[in-house]
């Protein structure tokens, strides 16, 4: 539906907010760009919008390469990290402006305002201007403008990041939902992997303007492909430990832990085998706290409980590395003991030059 | 330019220290050297004291000094017998009869609506259309040039141009009409109005206008609705300012026209009183309220709507 | 901020910001160019020099330079500029602000009410109220200070100008000062008041000293436009015998009335050059505290 060709776009002064990305965006997806701040997520949705041209690329939207088309002609809708309302129009006409761009007849242009107001709960509120509303009525009305006017593909920047924690989440089902059933192509950036995590049916994860990782939800989370991938996503990050394969084992941070399985793409199985240094990567989530000695454990003294609600978050000080390790409620060991945090078999991660190369 | 651009004086908290003795400096305050940390609560009473009276007395002085020169404006139009001294009127309304009879005043305030409408139009639309494309778009040397354009706008005045605007207009054939006042006001006003309302479109986020150019919006349309709704109050101070200084302006309308038939209130009124004979002291009164209440109210109306946002020289 | 919102694109831009340009190019920019040429000329508005002038090169200068006319007109406008816009409007203008500061209420609403109107009426109006008030015979000052026949306008031209103008103009320096001095914070003001300070060594020392950019500003400000003010002349027309004859007077008296417009040009060029020295100054002080304030 939307794919972009080595996308590249160069700054006046310099910056490279993209470089050479290439994408493809499904029908009817719900798609997240993900990123740390910074990393080019709303350059590539307005370069998508037609809002900045490519320095070189191309993109496509439908088949027909819309690169050199100005953004009213691309039939997409966008919804600004701001909203972007008419201060000085009221919801009725906001919502409406993009059918009096195409000059839909008045009446018509006020039955679509308030059928789409009605959907997203917003008929009270039609006669009123933004300045009137709350963050999430605004956020609402943003939204039923970008709908009113049928789009091909909705573009989101952050549309959740201006409300409150609690609103916030509310929000996420509501568009969850929302795009569910409309079915249309939705590309959304966020810089919360969580919200990507929640929301998209597929994640790019972005690092300096290109892709680390394209996936579901569930491959970002457990192949990350990179080691920025794996500490960026996540609620809590990630253990990476330097190691040494050798000796058909790993030794890692004075554990010895079984050497690796398959690779998660098959193939280069070799590359994981020999001898040489690697990052060993295993989710707090993922390993399990032991209060008695374990040689396939890191040992270290407990230096912080974090309270996460149902479980705890424990921190581990060894020599020279730190260990996460969530343990279930009432199993938390006391401050300052020693303990061994054991990763759980085949949910560790192995790394050489920050790239995914094996399991173990 | 603009001292406060966004200064709306009203709208801040003021000063507090309600408290402070009020004193001019120059006044009555003994002055020496400060005296010890303990003395000011000594003297506080009496120099509080001392500063209130002298404040006030100054006030009253200044009020005095700025009435009184108008008081005879308040007075004479409605004396059944002016004279040049201010009196307690003997209450008329005939006096504004005189307007009627004199064959050029009536006709001069309509001079003076065509030539400050038509300025004042020239000037906003003109103006709003070149800061909006100088904010909007990075023109090269659009910096250098809107700094040459402040530097012109208080460097070339009628004062300093008389000689040039005068052989223009005549080359052009500018002379005796409404046209060639418009257009030279405009001229001398179009600097400042583009500064001021770039000032007002530099403030506007770029989201709106980006917002509708993703609906389909073509640049005519999002300049009509939606940066000049977003920019009215600079529209409107700038209109009020060209209206303003149209209306109050003399030197060019005075060189410019020639034909009491053409010429705007402010050159009329000029040669009522300087022609020979007895000045026409109804006439004189009556048409110069006339004449100046519609700047008032524009002011009083500017101010309660906007509150006085003022310009660097925006009345000039 | 600077990027393309609305998709203008640069032709566009050129078109929006043209007519605009144009008008300024011939009414504002090519009449300064052209002032600089005619100064060079003996041009006249009627007679043999009027059909065709003769470049004289800078014998208009050099003729102004040794005219008793000219020199006591620039003597007097530096005693114009001097007295009205320097020590009238500023002062008062500062005086006032200082007066008023922190008080609310009626007081103020009726003193800044005649102060702004006095800036706002019409100038033709202001001139004849000052001329009925200077009157020599029914004069309301001649009646209030019971000095009848004292003709003001005759005898003491130029203060009565001077006067005037800070009548006129003193409103824009009392709302410049006021919002400077509420820009003042408090507490240093109470600081040097706990620390014994008179009234005059907290201007001195606290008050001046945050608000001199603003004291610059408004000095320049109002002495350019003062400089260039031409309403005095529907008062005293420079006279009598050019005894208020300030400059502006003595450009249109010459040139548009004398005909002599090569002459005028010339004596227009000098004022130009004045303007430029005085605005010069002042955008740099606007620039210097624009990068301050960013
Ligand atoms: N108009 C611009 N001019 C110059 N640099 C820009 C502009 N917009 C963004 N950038 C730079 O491009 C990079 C990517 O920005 P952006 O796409 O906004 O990041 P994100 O949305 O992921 O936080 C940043 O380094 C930013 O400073
Ligand atoms: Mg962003």
């Amino acid at each position: 539906m939307i794919s972009v060709h080595g996308l590249t776009k160069v700054f006046p002064g310099g910056v490279r907010a993209l470089d050479s990305l290439d994408l493809e965006i499904g029908e009817g997806e719900f798609f997240a760009l993900l990123g740390p701040s910074g990393c080019g997520k709303t350059t590539l949705l307005r370069t998508i919008a037609g809002l900045e041209t490519p320095t070189s690329g191309s993109v496509v939207i439908g088949g027909t390469d819309v690169t050199a088309l100005p953004p009213g002609r691309r039939d997409v809708a966008m919804v600004f990290q701001d909203y972007a309302l008419f201060p000085h129009m009221d919801v009725t006409d906001n919502i409406s402006y993009p059918l009096r761009i195409r000059k839909v007849p008045r009446d018509r242009r006020r039955a679509r305002a308030a059928e789409v107001a009605g959907r997203l709960s917003l008929t009270e509120l039609l006669g009123r201007r933004p300045g009137q509303l709350s963050g999430g009525q605004q956020q609402r009305v943003a939204l039923a403008r970008a709908i009113a006017c049928h789009p091909r593909a909705f573009l989101f920047d952050e549309p959740l990041s201006n409300l409150d924690a609690r609103l916030r989440l509310e929000a996420r089902t509501f568009l969850k939902r929302l795009q569910d059933e409309l079915g249309v192509t939705t590309v959304f950036v966020t810089h919360d992997q969580g919200e990507a995590l929640a929301l998209a049916h597929r994640i790019a994860v972005m690092d300096a303007g290109r892709v680390a990782q394209v996936g579901t939800p569930t491959e970002v989370f457990h192949r990350p492909a990179t080691t920025f991938v794996a500490s960026f996503i996540g609620s809590t990050p990630m253990n990476l430990l330097p190691g040494r394969m050798g000796d058909g084992a790993l030794h890692v941070a004075g554990a010895v832990l079984p050497a690796p399985g398959d690779p998660p793409g098959g193939g280069d199985g070799g590359d994981g085998g020999d001898g040489g240094e690697i990052v060993y990567g295993v989710r707090p989530e993922y390993t399990d706290l032991s209060t008695t000695r374990r040689d396939d454990g890191f040992a270290g003294e407990v230096a912080v409980l974090e309270n996460l609600g149902t479980a705890t978050l424990v921190t581990l000080e060894g020599p020279g590395h730190l260990v996460q390790a969530v343990v279930p409620e009432g199993r938390e060991p006391a401050l300052g003991t020693t303990a061994w945090a054991v990763p759980r078999p085949g949910r560790a991660l192995l790394y050489r030059d920050d790239v995914l190369v094996g399991r173990a | 330019m603009s001292p406060e651009p966004a200064g709306d004086p009203d709208a801040r908290p003021g000063p507090a220290g309600g408290s402070e003795p009020r004193t001019p400096p120059g006044s009555a305050v003994p002055v020496g050297p400060a005296p010890g940390p303990r003395s000011p609560v000594r003297h506080a009473p009496v120099r509080h004291a001392l500063g209130r009276i002298s404040s006030a007395a100054f006030l009253a002085l200044v009020a005095a000094f700025f009435a009184l020169p108008m008081l005879w404006l308040a007075s004479a139009p409605f004396d059944a017998h002016p004279s040049i001294t201010v009196s307690v009127p003997e209450f008329t309304l005939a006096n504004f009869r005189a307007i009627l009879a004199n064959p050029y005043a009536a006709g001069s305030i309509v001079n003076s609506v065509i030539q400050a409408g038509g300025a004042a139009v020239l000037v906003v639309v003109l103006a709003a259309l070149a800061a909006y494309a100088l904010s909007r778009v990075r023109v090269p040397g659009r910096d250098v040039l809107l700094y040459v354009l402040l530097l012109l706008s208080s460097v070339v005045t009628g004062t300093a141009a008389m000689v040039p605007i005068f052989e223009l207009a005549t080359r052009l054939g500018l002379v005796d009409t409404h046209l060639g006042v418009i257009l030279v006001v405009s001229g001398g006003l179009l600097p400042a109005a583009i500064f001021i309302l770039k000032d007002f479109m530099d403030a506007t986020p770029t989201s709106y206008e980006e917002s509708a150019r993703v609906f389909g919006a073509s640049p005519a349309q999002i300049l009509r609705h939606i940066v000049v709704p977003l920019v009215r109050p600079g529209l409107a101070t700038v209109a009020v300012w060209a209206v303003a200084s149209v209306w109050g302006g003399f030197l060019m309308q005075y060189i410019l026209l020639r034909d009491p038939d053409k010429s705007p209130s402010a050159v009329v009124l000029f040669t009522l009183y300087t022609e020979g004979g007895q000045p026409d002291l109804p006439l004189i009164s009556t048409f110069s309220l006339l004449y100046s209440l519609p700047v008032v109210l524009m002011y009083l109306f500017v101010s309660s709507r906007y509150g006085f946002r003022f310009h660097g020289g925006i009345k000039q | 901020m600077n990027t393309d919102a609305a998709g203008l694109g640069r032709s566009r831009a050129v078109v929006f910001a043209l007519p605009a340009l144009v008008l300024i190019g011939v009414f504002l920019v090519f009449p300064a160019l052209w002032t600089i040429y005619l100064g060079l000329t003996d041009y006249r508005l009627t007679g043999l020099a009027a059909a065709d002038p003769q470049v004289v090169g800078t014998a208009n200068y050099t003729a102004a330079l040794g005219d008793e006319r000219f020199r006591s007109s620039f003597w007097l406008t530096a005693q114009y500029v001097l007295g009205s816009a320097v020590i009238g409007q500023a002062g008062l203008g500062f005086t006032l602000a200082w007066t008023l500061r922190g008080r609310r209420g009626t007081v103020r609403r009726v003193v800044e009410g005649l102060v702004l109107l006095s800036w706002i009426l019409p100038g033709s109006v202001v001139a004849f109220l000052w001329i009925a008030l200077l009157d020599r015979d029914g004069g309301t000052l001649n009646a209030l200070l019971g000095t009848p026949g004292a003709a003001w306008l005759l005898d003491h031209p130029m203060l009565s100008i001077i006067v005037f103008n800070t009548w006129r103009g003193t409103a824009f320096s009392m709302m410049l000062y006021s919002a400077a001095l509420e820009n003042v914070p408090v507490s240093h003001l109470e600081t040097a008041r706990l620390a014994g300070a008179s009234t005059l060594q907290r201007l001195r020392d606290v008050v001046l000293p945050q608000i001199r950019g603003h004291v610059l500003t408004n000095v320049l400000l109002t002495s350019l436009w003062t400089f260039n003010d031409f309403t005095p002349f529907l008062i005293t027309a420079g006279g009598p015998e050019g005894r208020s004859e300030i400059l502006p007077f003595y450009v249109y008296n010459t040139a548009l009335r004398g005909g002599q417009l090569g002459f005028g040009a010339a004596v227009s060029f000098l004022i130009l050059l004045i303007n430029l020295v005085f605005a010069l100054a002042y955008l740099r002080l606007l620039r210097n505290r624009r990068e301050v304030a960013v």
